[in-house]
This record gives structure tokens, C-alpha cells and sequence, in this order.
């Protein structure tokens, strides 16, 4: 049995701070290779309130994953150097000895992996690594109390028949309710923090569907503050509140999903846009893909990291983007929206230039 | 195929092997290197219009289009072998159960559904990966459903398929100039000292650099590996093409290159495409036509505009309702969607009558008894459900049961003949049932 340093009444303290109940500043992540430091994520800040989700949106490589494994304190210290700050519930995690964040891990926060596969155990069964991810955290539960709840969670999260199938080995679930059992997993101790790396990704759509009813449910339930990983800008729109996007390993643009979805100011974000067709949209939609490919962590462009592939930096007068890094300032479309860009008016580009191409029923409606 | 129903059984793979593409192996490399972008034609110092110029709208139907591949009641059923010593055939897994469609000349059909719905066997299936257990395949005059596999090898360069996953896709120690030749010097295509040439014609077809024909895979990105493959796929100047999940391993701002790239490449050369694709935002851009598949048998197909705005059957009605739109964001909130309850059943053993029925909300005792026949309600519309309509507006009673000689709850009517004479053929026929008038009507 682990020891448990966290006591019950200070994760209640954790639950009362005031203010996000997680905050990120000027997070750095940089992994030393053979052929140098790789920078994987930097100058990373953002918040998320109890209740809420937060979405983030990024290239393949941008350092989605690696900021929100900094955030659970999975990387090695021996391979990741990590500086700035996460304040999980007002506690400072960065730094934290790993037996603190095992306390932390899977009762304050849990993480829904990319690869819901990969994260269950082949060998045991699915009841098994559910009553042992609650016995972890409820060092008084009887091993029956546990079994209980494993079968109740695999009930919440719609798995049929869940008496019978807890003794279900991991091969013997379809794709979906592998992913169902990872999220009742995730949630069996009522995390504060939940963050989801891709949770839908390899799923039909049908099956995606009910995933995210389930996460909205029991969000609403839990109320938790919830971390969204995805490419699908769709999930995005239907389930996030607020919005990251990552470059890079920066941010790029931050706003509400309505923000960054109906009036993004930065490039990339335009590209995204405009490189995925729209179920509802026009046929007369163009298609248009963000020419080249992403940069290298190791020798990562100066000035702007969107320069060697953006079509826009024409407009920008002399060579800053290529030599700046312009600053995350606010938008103009309103509070809270950020944008790291150097285009002077960047809506009159998106609104004269690129709307047009990509959604030109809406350039009709807002005439 | 995650959600493999079948993963208990023990199953008898056929002709496995057939294509030793896929079977290659994969070999991970340190995908840190950052040679990428220098493989590439003309990227550096595009304005937005320019690019704008190279995007794509969604590709038009061409309605006088002749079919170039004509399919009807293709069957493909894999035997299901009991373990042990003596390993006897205790059953089928249904992969592929009668269906019947028209891939046009120049056009692109889209093949969607659920995964395991036998998307990826009827793609095999045509490109004869895979001999079907039934039906016809007629291209050109022939059937390749008939041919053996010598009578099939002058055939199969005009039939190629571009695979899902440029990782495992290309063969790691061939070099890209050898992995594209090489369909050349087997088919005898051009004498040997015009192959390089032809080979770098083709990599500046696809946008990549053709100086760079002696390097390796595992120097390419994965949507540069993904045009390898299609370069690949076109050496022999097909007539049709496969494309298998051709983008959902790329990254999201790459899968747009890669789709209009495919689209150039239709324009350019009129090949014909059979388009397998997760994702229906895709698929309704590249396809003017799309036929929806559940468990083997496909349940809608029409033209894009009636599958998109007004489909017919509940199943493609949950699936479309079920996929998350970015327009949502000006609203706010979740869609309204349809829920389908409980998982897919496995195609060893299906449902009697309608496939569907142990997940529609609207079945009855008819969809039980007697399969719905797929069809034709509209001119580019055929639709296999008793209770066929749009959303909101599915009938009280079944259509079908005057053409199929059975009551409403599907017990036949002694002495009433069926009287349906159109049972899906491949096209589409000049006049149809429509469901309003319960009657034949045409244009
Ligand atoms: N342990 C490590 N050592 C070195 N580099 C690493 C390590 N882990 C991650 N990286 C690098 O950090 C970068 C960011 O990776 P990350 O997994 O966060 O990307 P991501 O945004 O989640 O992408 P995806 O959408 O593909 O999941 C990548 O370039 C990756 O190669
Ligand atoms: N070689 C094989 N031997 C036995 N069964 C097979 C074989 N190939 C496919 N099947 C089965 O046939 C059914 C259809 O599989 P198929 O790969 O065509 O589905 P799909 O629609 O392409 O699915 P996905 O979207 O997951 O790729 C599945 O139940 C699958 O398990
Ligand atoms: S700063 Fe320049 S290069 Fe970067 S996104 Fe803005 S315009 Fe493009
Ligand atoms: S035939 Fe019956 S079960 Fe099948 S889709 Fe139509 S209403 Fe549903
Ligand atoms: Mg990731
Ligand atoms: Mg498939």
C-alpha cells in the first residue's frame, strides 16, 4: 500500500481555495536529447476554473500532451527539466516529490490517455485495476466497498451487464468500452481535474458521441474542471468553453471557443480552419492546407515558429516575422482573447480574405 | 479494427499476405528530424491567394457519367474455424453481404459506416485482394469476380489502392525511387533506362522534390510518406483507385494537402474513386455520391446533397447526427443528437430481417421478419428500410409491404404477388417507387 501524505481535510482545502482550480505560468518543458535540448513546450500559461473545459487544439508535436503530462507530474525528472508553475487547487506541483503527486494522481486529478489500450493492463482484469485505482486513494475501503464501486462506475459510463463484465479481461471490450472503462477509471475518485488526451480519436463517431455526453455528464455531476485534448475543432466547438492553441510548443491564440472559432486573429489558427471541410458546410467551401510541414523542436525557427509556413507574413512590414517572436497580446474581438501574432489588422484580413474562401455563406449572412 | 467483434473467434484469414505492402514492417524512427520540408516543391514564399488558388471546393457530380465498375450482390464471407486439433468451419463472419453500387467514370464514391461494416473488405474485394465468395464485379467488360489470378495481373494495373498508414505502407529498406519503380519494371511498363525518369515525373505529380528519388522512407513525414503512396499508386495509370482511410493517419493540416492532392490527380488523369473514410466531413467534400454500410449490407446511397440534407434510413440519420460541428461554436451547447443504444451485433451472426433493428428506435415486428430491400425512392436515392422518410416524418406504416407481398407485420398475404420488379442493381433506374404516392413514378 502506498502512504497517502495528502490528508483528507487538506484535499478539502484544495477544493475551497479560491481563484482557477488549475493554474499554469510560464510553464517550460525541455527534454535533453543526443542531438541537443528539445524544447518541447515554453512560456505556457492558462487557466482552468472548477466547472469548466478547457480545450486545446494543436499541430502533431505542439507539446499538447507533454504540458498536460507536466501537469500530472508524469515525466521522469532525470529526462524532463521542467521550470514556471502549476498551482493544482493552490498547491504548487512543480517540484513536488513523486510521492506527494502519487496523492495527487487519480483523487485531486487523472489523466484519460490517447491510447486507452496501452493504458489498461492486458493481464488483469478490468474490475481489478478499477478497485485498485479506488483502493489507492480509500486506504479504509474493504476490498468489497471496492468492488462495489467498481461496478457502479462501470454502470455510470453505460457499460452493459456491469456485474458480469467486471471480471472481463481488457481484450474482451470493444473499442469503445475500453475507452468507457479508462474514463471510469479516470473517474472513480471523483478527480477535481480531469484531463482527456484525445479520448474519442480512433472511435466512431456514434461511439464519440456517447463518449462525450458521458464526460458532460458526469462533469456536470462532479463539477470538475475538465482539459479537452483533440484535432477535431468540431468536439471542440460542442464541448469547450475556453480555447488553446498550441504552436510549437507555444501558445498561439486563447480565447472562448466562440472567439477562436468565429473570429481567430493568428494564422495558424486560420489554416486549421480552413483545412478541415465542415459537415454543414457550403460546397463551394475551398479546402485550403497550411503548405509545408511542421518545424523541428531542435532547431526551431527564429522570430515567429508559424514563418517558414505562413501566407500571411507579406503583410507584416519589414522581416519581424522572421526575426521576432511576437508577444501573446489581447485580441480585438474582446477580453481575455490572445493572440501571438505581428498582422496590424488581422480581421480585416480574415474577414476580406479568408472567410470568403472558407465559409462563403457566412460572408453572405454578415453582409 | 479495434472493435472487432470477433476477436474470441478463431479466424481463418484469406489470402492474407496478398499484399505484402502491408504487411511490411514498421520501424519507428526518431521523428525529431527536421529534413522535412526540404523534400518539398515550391513551399517557401506563397501568399494566401496563391494558396487559396490550390485549395479545392468540394468535387461536382457528373450525373451522364458512365459507371466504370459495376458491382452487384458481392458477398465476402470469412469462415470462422473452431481451435483445437482438427480445425472444422463452425461459421461465417458476414463481412461483405450482397451489396450492389456504380462507381462513375472520373467520379468518387464514398463508403462510410461503422467500423467493421466491411468498408476495407470491399475495397479488397475490388482490388481482388480478396476472392469474393459471390456476385460481380464487371469492369471493362469483364468480371473480375471470375478472373484467376493470371487472368486478373494485366487487370490489376488499372485497379490500385492507396492504403491508410504511410508508416507501414512503404517498405523502410527500399528507397522511395525504388518503391515507386518498382510497379514499372514488374509490368514491363517503360524499357529500364526511362524508369528513373518516369519515377521523378510522378514525385513532382505528388509535390515532392524529384532529386530526391535514392532516399528512404523514414526521411519523409507522414504526409509526404502518403504521397509516396499514391505516386506509388498511379505509376500504372489506374482507371480506379482505392483509397482506404487515405488521411485519418496524417495530421490535420496535412490531410488537406493530401485531398487535394487526390483531387488534382482525378481532374488530371479522370481516374475513378472508391473513397473509404471515417470521416463524413471528408468524405462529403470528395464525394459526390456516398453509399452508408451497417454490418455488411448497405442501408442508404444516393448523391451528396440527399445523403447529407435529407437522408432516409435511421441509421445514417444517428450517424450524421452524431458528428460534431464546428458551427456549433457561434451557438454554443451540444447538438441535438440521436443516441444509439447498445453496440454493433457481430456479422457472424445478424440480426434476422432489418440489421439494424436491435439499435433503431423505430423498429417493429415487420423489420424482424423480412429483410427491407434497398430501394430506389428518388432519382439518385435508394434507401433499404420499411419505414423509410426524413427525419421526424418516418411513416406509421411500412412502404414496403405492397412490393414485397406482406402485411404490416410482415406475414406474407396469401395470393399477393410481390410486385417489385427493381431490386437493386447496381445503377440507378429511370423510374422509382415513391414513398408518398406508394406508387412508380418517374422523371
Ligand atoms: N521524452 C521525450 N524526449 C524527447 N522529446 C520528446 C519527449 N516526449 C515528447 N517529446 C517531443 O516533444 C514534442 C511535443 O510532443 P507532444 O507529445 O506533446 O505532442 P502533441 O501535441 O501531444 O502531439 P500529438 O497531436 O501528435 O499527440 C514532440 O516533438 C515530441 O517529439
Ligand atoms: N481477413 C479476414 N478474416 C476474417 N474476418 C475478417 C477479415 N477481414 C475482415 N474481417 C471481418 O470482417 C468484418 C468487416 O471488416 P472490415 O475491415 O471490412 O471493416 P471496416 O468497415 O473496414 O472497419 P474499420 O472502419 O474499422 O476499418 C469485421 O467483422 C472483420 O472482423
Ligand atoms: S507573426 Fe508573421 S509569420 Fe507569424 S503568424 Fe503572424 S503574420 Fe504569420
Ligand atoms: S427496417 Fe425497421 S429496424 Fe430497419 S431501419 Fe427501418 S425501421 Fe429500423
Ligand atoms: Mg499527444
Ligand atoms: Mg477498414
Amino acid at each position: 500500500m502506498t502512504s497517502v501524505p495528502m490528508t483528507q481535510s487538506s484535499a478539502a482545502e484544495r477544493d475551497q481555495h479560491e481563484g482557477p482550480f488549475l493554474q499554469v505560468e510560464n510553464l517550460k518543458v525541455t527534454f535533453p536529447t543526443q542531438d541537443g535540448p528539445v524544447t518541447a513546450v515554453s512560456g505556457l500559461t492558462y487557466s482552468v476554473e472548477k466547472g469548466k473545459t478547457l480545450g486545446i487544439v494543436g499541430e502533431s508535436g505542439s507539446g499538447k500532451s507533454v504540458s498536460s503530462m507536466a501537469v500530472m507530474g508524469l515525466h521522469d525528472a532525470k529526462s524532463a527539466q521542467i521550470s514556471g508553475s502549476i498551482r493544482v487547487g493552490g498547491t504548487e506541483v512543480v517540484g513536488l516529490s513523486e510521492s506527494h503527486m502519487r496523492g495527487l494522481r487519480g483523487n485531486s486529478m487523472a489523466m484519460i490517455f490517447q491510447d486507452a489500450l496501452a493504458a489498461l493492463h492486458p493481464f488483469y482484469k478490468i474490475g481489478g485495476q478499477l478497485e485498485e485505482a479506488y483502493l489507492v486513494h480509500h486506504s479504509s475501503a474493504s476490498k468489497r466497498d471496492a468492488r462495489r464501486k467498481a461496478i457502479e462506475m462501470l454502470d455510470r459510463v453505460g457499460i452493459p451487464q456491469p456485474d458480469r463484465r467486471v471480471d472481463d479481461f481488457p481484450h474482451q471490450f470493444s473499442g469503445g468500452m475500453r475507452q468507457r472503462a479508462m474514463i471510469a477509471m479516470g473517474l472513480i475518485n471523483d478527480p477535481s481535474l480531469l484531463i482527456a488526451d484525445e479520448p474519442t480519436t480512433a472511435l466512431d463517431v456514434t461511439v464519440q458521441a456517447q463518449i462525450l455526453d458521458l464526460l458532460q455528464d458526469l462533469q456536470r455531476e462532479f463539477n470538475s474542471a475538465v482539459i479537452i485534448i483533440t484535432h477535431d475543432l468540431g468536439v471542440i466547438a460542442e464541448m469547450a468553453d475556453d480555447v488553446l492553441v498550441m504552436y510549437a510548443g507555444r501558445c498561439v491564440e486563447y480565447g472562448t471557443a466562440k472567439q477562436i472559432l468565429t473570429s481567430p486573429e493568428m494564422p495558424y489558427t486560420w489554416g486549421l480552419l480552413s483545412s478541415i471541410p465542415d459537415v454543414t458546410a457550403s460546397t463551394d467551401a475551398r479546402l485550403i492546407p497550411i503548405p509545408g510541414n511542421p518545424p523541428s523542436l531542435l532547431r526551431p525557427p527564429p522570430g515567429c515558429s508559424f514563418h517558414p509556413r505562413c501566407v500571411h507574413s507579406s503583410k507584416v512590414a519589414g522581416d519581424l516575422c522572421s526575426t521576432e517572436l511576437p508577444e501573446l497580446l489581447p485580441a480585438s474581438s474582446g477580453t481575455a482573447h490572445l493572440k501571438r501574432c505581428h498582422l496590424t489588422d488581422p480581421v480585416g484580413v480574415y474577414r476580406s480574405e479568408v472567410l470568403p474562401e472558407i465559409a462563403p455563406e457566412l460572408v453572405e449572412e454578415t453582409r | 479494427m479495434t472493435q472487432d467483434p470477433n476477436a474470441q473467434a478463431q479466424i481463418e484469414p484469406t489470402e492474407l499476405g496478398a499484399n505484402a505492402a502491408e504487411t511490411g514492417d514498421r520501424q519507428l524512427t526518431d521523428e525529431t528530424s527536421d529534413a522535412y520540408g526540404s523534400h518539398e516543391v515550391g513551399v517557401g514564399n506563397l501568399d494566401f491567394a496563391t494558396v487559396a488558388e490550390m485549395g479545392h471546393t468540394a468535387t461536382q457530380l457528373d450525373p451522364l457519367a458512365p459507371a466504370v465498375l459495376s458491382v452487384d450482390n458481392l458477398k465476402m464471407y470469412f469462415p470462422v474455424k473452431s481451435s483445437g486439433v482438427v480445425r472444422r468451419t463452425i461459421g461465417h463472419v458476414q463481412a461483405v453481404d450482397g451489396i450492389s453500387f456504380e462507381v462513375p467514370k472520373g467520379g468518387s464514391l464514398g463508403l462510410v459506416g461503422e467500423s467493421g461494416c466491411g468498408k476495407s473488405t470491399t475495397g479488397r474485394l475490388i482490388t481482388r485482394l480478396y476472392k469474393p465468395t459471390g456476385g460481380s464485379m464487371m469492369f471493362e467488360g469483364q468480371d473480375l469476380a471470375q478472373l484467376n489470378n493470371k487472368q486478373m495481373k494485366p487487370l490489376r494495373r488499372d485497379v490500385q489502392m492507396i492504403f491508410q498508414d504511410p508508416y507501414t505502407s512503404l517498405n523502410p529498406r527500399h528507397t522511395v525511387g525504388a518503391i515507386v519503380g518498382a510497379p514499372l519494371e514488374v509490368h514491363k511498363i517503360v524499357p529500364k533506362n526511362q524508369v528513373l525518369k518516369r519515377v521523378q515525373e510522378l514525385l513532382e505529380v505528388v509535390g515532392l522534390n524529384p532529386e530526391h528519388y535514392n532516399r528512404y522512407p523514414n526521411e519523409f513525414s507522414g504526409g509526404q510518406r502518403q504521397r509516396i503512396g499514391i505516386a506509388r499508386a498511379l505509376t500504372l495509370n489506374p482507371k480506379v483507385l482505392v483509397a482506404d482511410e487515405p488521411v485519418s493517419a496524417l495530421d490535420v493540416s496535412i490531410q488537406a494537402q493530401v485531398v487535394n492532392l487526390l483531387q488534382d490527380i482525378q481532374t488530371e488523369f479522370d481516374v475513378s474513386f472508391l473513397f473509404i473514410a471515417h470521416d463524413l466531413a471528408i468524405v462529403r467534400h470528395f464525394c459526390p455520391e456516398i453509399a452508408v454500410m451497417y454490418l455488411g449490407k448497405i442501408v442508404e446511397i444516393g448523391d451528396r446533397e440527399t445523403i447529407y440534407g435529407r437522408p432516409h434510413h435511421p441509421y445514417t440519420q444517428a450517424l450524421l447526427s452524431a458528428v460534431p460541428d464546428v458551427k456549433q461554436a457561434a451557438i454554443g451547447g451540444r447538438r441535438e443528437r440521436i443516441r444509439l443504444e447498445g453496440d454493433v451485433p457481430s456479422p457472424i451472426n445478424p440480426p434476422s430481417g432489418c440489421r439494424f433493428r436491435t439499435r433503431c428506435q423505430f423498429a417493429q415486428e415487420i423489420c424482424a421478419k423480412v429483410e427491407p430491400p434497398l430501394l430506389q425512392i428518388g432519382q439518385r436515392h435508394k434507401v433499404a428500410c420499411h419505414f423509410a422518410g426524413e427525419l421526424g416524418a418516418h411513416p406509421a406504416t411500412p412502404v414496403t409491404t405492397a412490393l414485397l407481398g406482406v402485411d404490416d407485420q410482415g406475414s406474407p398475404v396469401s395470393g399477393a404477388a410481390p410486385t417489385n420488379t427493381q431490386l437493386t442493381i447496381p445503377g440507378y433506374e429511370e423510374t422509382w417507387y415513391d414513398l408518398k404516392t406508394r406508387q412508380t413514378t418517374g422523371v
